[in-house]
């Protein structure tokens, strides 16, 4: 059961990864052909501009869903690769735990620097 | 490629009573026109070395027995005209990825436990129509289309040999026995998905296929494992989505009874058994 | 008895580069696999690097002080090349793995044109736009910035 779901999930956050890093790419390295959201500054990584989109709640939102997304699709694919390569079953019960937490973890983490990145751009 | 005077076959010989891994061994004999590798094998066996070792049966590619590496690709034996390889040197080595009995001669056992884990039969709930007919199950020609291509497969594992996640992986299905699978959930006259299904979606499902492709160049029947993979993988994801409804199984037709015979058309023989 | 005999012959590894004489799709799974894997190593580090911003102006501008210079700008586009790949890549396998580019059942007739020749066109359409995807990153990495 679950490696179907597992899938159709890797599926449908890849569908989310290629709108939302499509944009994300757009903005930070096709500023100089296309040039959307870095209202302040030419360069896409001034802290102007940093702090002009933190201010934006569509942007802290669609980092964290980005942030989301890439972790389990980028974790999923690399279970899939360590899979393929026949370990025993206890290796299998090892790596799982430890892509979930690593995951998990790893997705509070950026969450909550996305989350307060944005309370810290609206004091500035 | 004209044909040339001598073939030398470099072939991967391996005697599990040696103690020996397995080597390669050359021998050249001359060409006779329309020679297959197959042809090539019995003339080697009768001439130089009688102890080679290999399956065939069929001759003809029917019955999917002489399945080998020959020059880099998996190919029938029997199917492989030395001509069209575009060279005189012809290397045969058992299939890979399974292991070897002895010189060209695999283990298949693997490939056909998959198979039988998948459930490769029509599954019916009126068993005791199955076991005494008293009709037939009614099946469209388009709906014999859209499984009759996958039933080509002659089991000969040239698909298994060629994907390159069999390679590493030992738990994943394999082609043929998903493509096979998939065959029986395609077939209208089946109800079996849903007991397929249990399976299928654990690891030995189609989820480690990534469509390398390499199943259905490799197969000599144009059976197309890979179509019938992804439309597997298209069934289970849209039935977890809960969008996919299975048919119902092919009700039991049976012959019509209210008609009248044309007078041009005369009457069947008497039943003789 | 049987059980004693056999002797290992699966492919390994190098099963998945295939060796030079398999097709396009083949060498497709295989680039697909070093993207990602790529990618997703760029992508921890780019958390932690990026999680600088919470932090106000200092902890940035040492964050990207630490991540600019020549090595890097040319390891980020290669990251934007990979992703392009990835993504194009990504589209092709969505349509084929769900069924959609891959033509219906036939009756196979020789010589077989399976599933693999309904997508190739779909498969060389890709490519065209990873690589123009590349062209467009490469110009606005190195030329007009």
């Amino acid at each position: 059961m679950r490696d179907q779901r597992l899938w159709t999930w890797h599926v449908m956050a890849g569908l989310v990864i290629l709108v939302f890093l499509g944009l994300h790419m757009t903005i930070m390295h096709l500023d100089a052909i296309v040039g959307i959201f870095n209202p302040a500054d030419p360069h896409p990584i001034a802290w102007a501009n940093v702090v002009a989109r933190a201010r934006m709640g569509f942007f802290t939102v669609s980092y964290i869903v980005l942030l989301g997304a890439a972790l389990f699709h980028g974790l999923y694919g690399l279970r899939n690769i360590l899979f393929e390569l026949g370990p025993g079953r206890g290796v299998k019960s090892v790596l799982n735990v430890a892509l979930t937490v690593g995951g998990v973890g790893l997705f509070v983490f950026g969450a909550w620097a996305a989350w307060a990145a944005g309370v810290l751009a609206r004091t500035l | 490629m004209t044909a040339p005077d001598n073939v030398t076959f470099r072939i991967r010989r391996y005697d599990p009573a040696s103690q020996q891994p397995p080597a390669w061994e050359d021998v050249t004999i001359p060409y006779t026109h329309g020679m297959t590798v197959l042809d090539g094998l019995r003339v080697i066996k009768e001439t130089r070395s009688a102890t080679l070792a290999w399956r065939s049966s069929c001759r003809m590619g029917v019955c999917g027995s002489c399945g080998m590496f020959i020059n880099g690709h998996p190919r029938l034996a029997c199917n492989t005209q030395i001509t069209e390889l575009g060279t005189s040197l012809v290397t045969v080595a058992p299939l890979p990825n399974f292991d070897i009995i002895r010189d060209l001669v695999p283990d298949l056992r693997p490939m056909f436990d998959a198979h039988a884990a998948l459930m490769p039969h029509i599954i019916r709930t009126d068993v005791e129509e199955m076991h005494e007919p008293t009709g037939e199950y009614f099946q469209t020609p388009h709906e014999l289309e859209q499984f009759l291509q996958f039933t080509y497969c002659i089991k000969c594992g040239c698909c298994m040999a060629a994907c390159p996640t069999v390679a590493t992986d030992p738990a994943y299905s394999g082609p043929m026995p998903l493509a096979q699978s998939h065959r029986y959930n395609a077939d209208s006259r089946d109800g079996g998905f849903g007991a397929r299904k249990k399976v299928l979606a654990t690891e030995k499902g189609p989820w480690k296929c990534h469509y390398a492709g390499e199943c259905s160049q490799a197969c000599p029947k144009g059976v197309d494992p890979a179509r019938a993979i992804q439309l597997m993988k298209r069934q289970l994801v849209f039935d977890y989505l809960k969008l996919y409804k299975q048919p119902c199984p092919s009700k039991v037709t049976q012959k019509p009874t209210e008609v009248r015979r044309r007078p041009d058309v005369p009457e069947a023989p008497a039943a003789t058994i | 008895m049987l059980d004693n005999m056999g002797h290992p012959n699966r492919l390994g590894v190098w099963g998945w580069l295939g060796g030079g004489k398999w097709g396009l799709e083949r060498y497709l799974y295989t680039l697909h696999r070093l993207t990602g894997l790529g990618l997703l190593l760029y992508f921890l580090l780019h958390i932690f690097v990026t999680s600088a911003r919470a932090f106000g102006s200092e902890a940035w501008a040492a964050s990207m002080g630490r991540v600019s210079g020549g090595v890097f700008v040319l390891g980020e586009f290669m990251v934007f090349a990979a992703f392009a790949f990835h993504a194009a890549n990504g589209v092709r396998l969505v349509l084929v793995e769900l069924g959609w580019a891959i033509g219906r059942p036939i009756e196979p007739v020789y010589p077989y044109r399976t599933s693999v020749h309904e997508q190739r066109p779909l498969a060389l359409g890709i490519m065209v736009v990873a690589g123009l995807l590349v062209l467009a990153g490469g110009l606005d990495f190195f030329i007009l910035h």
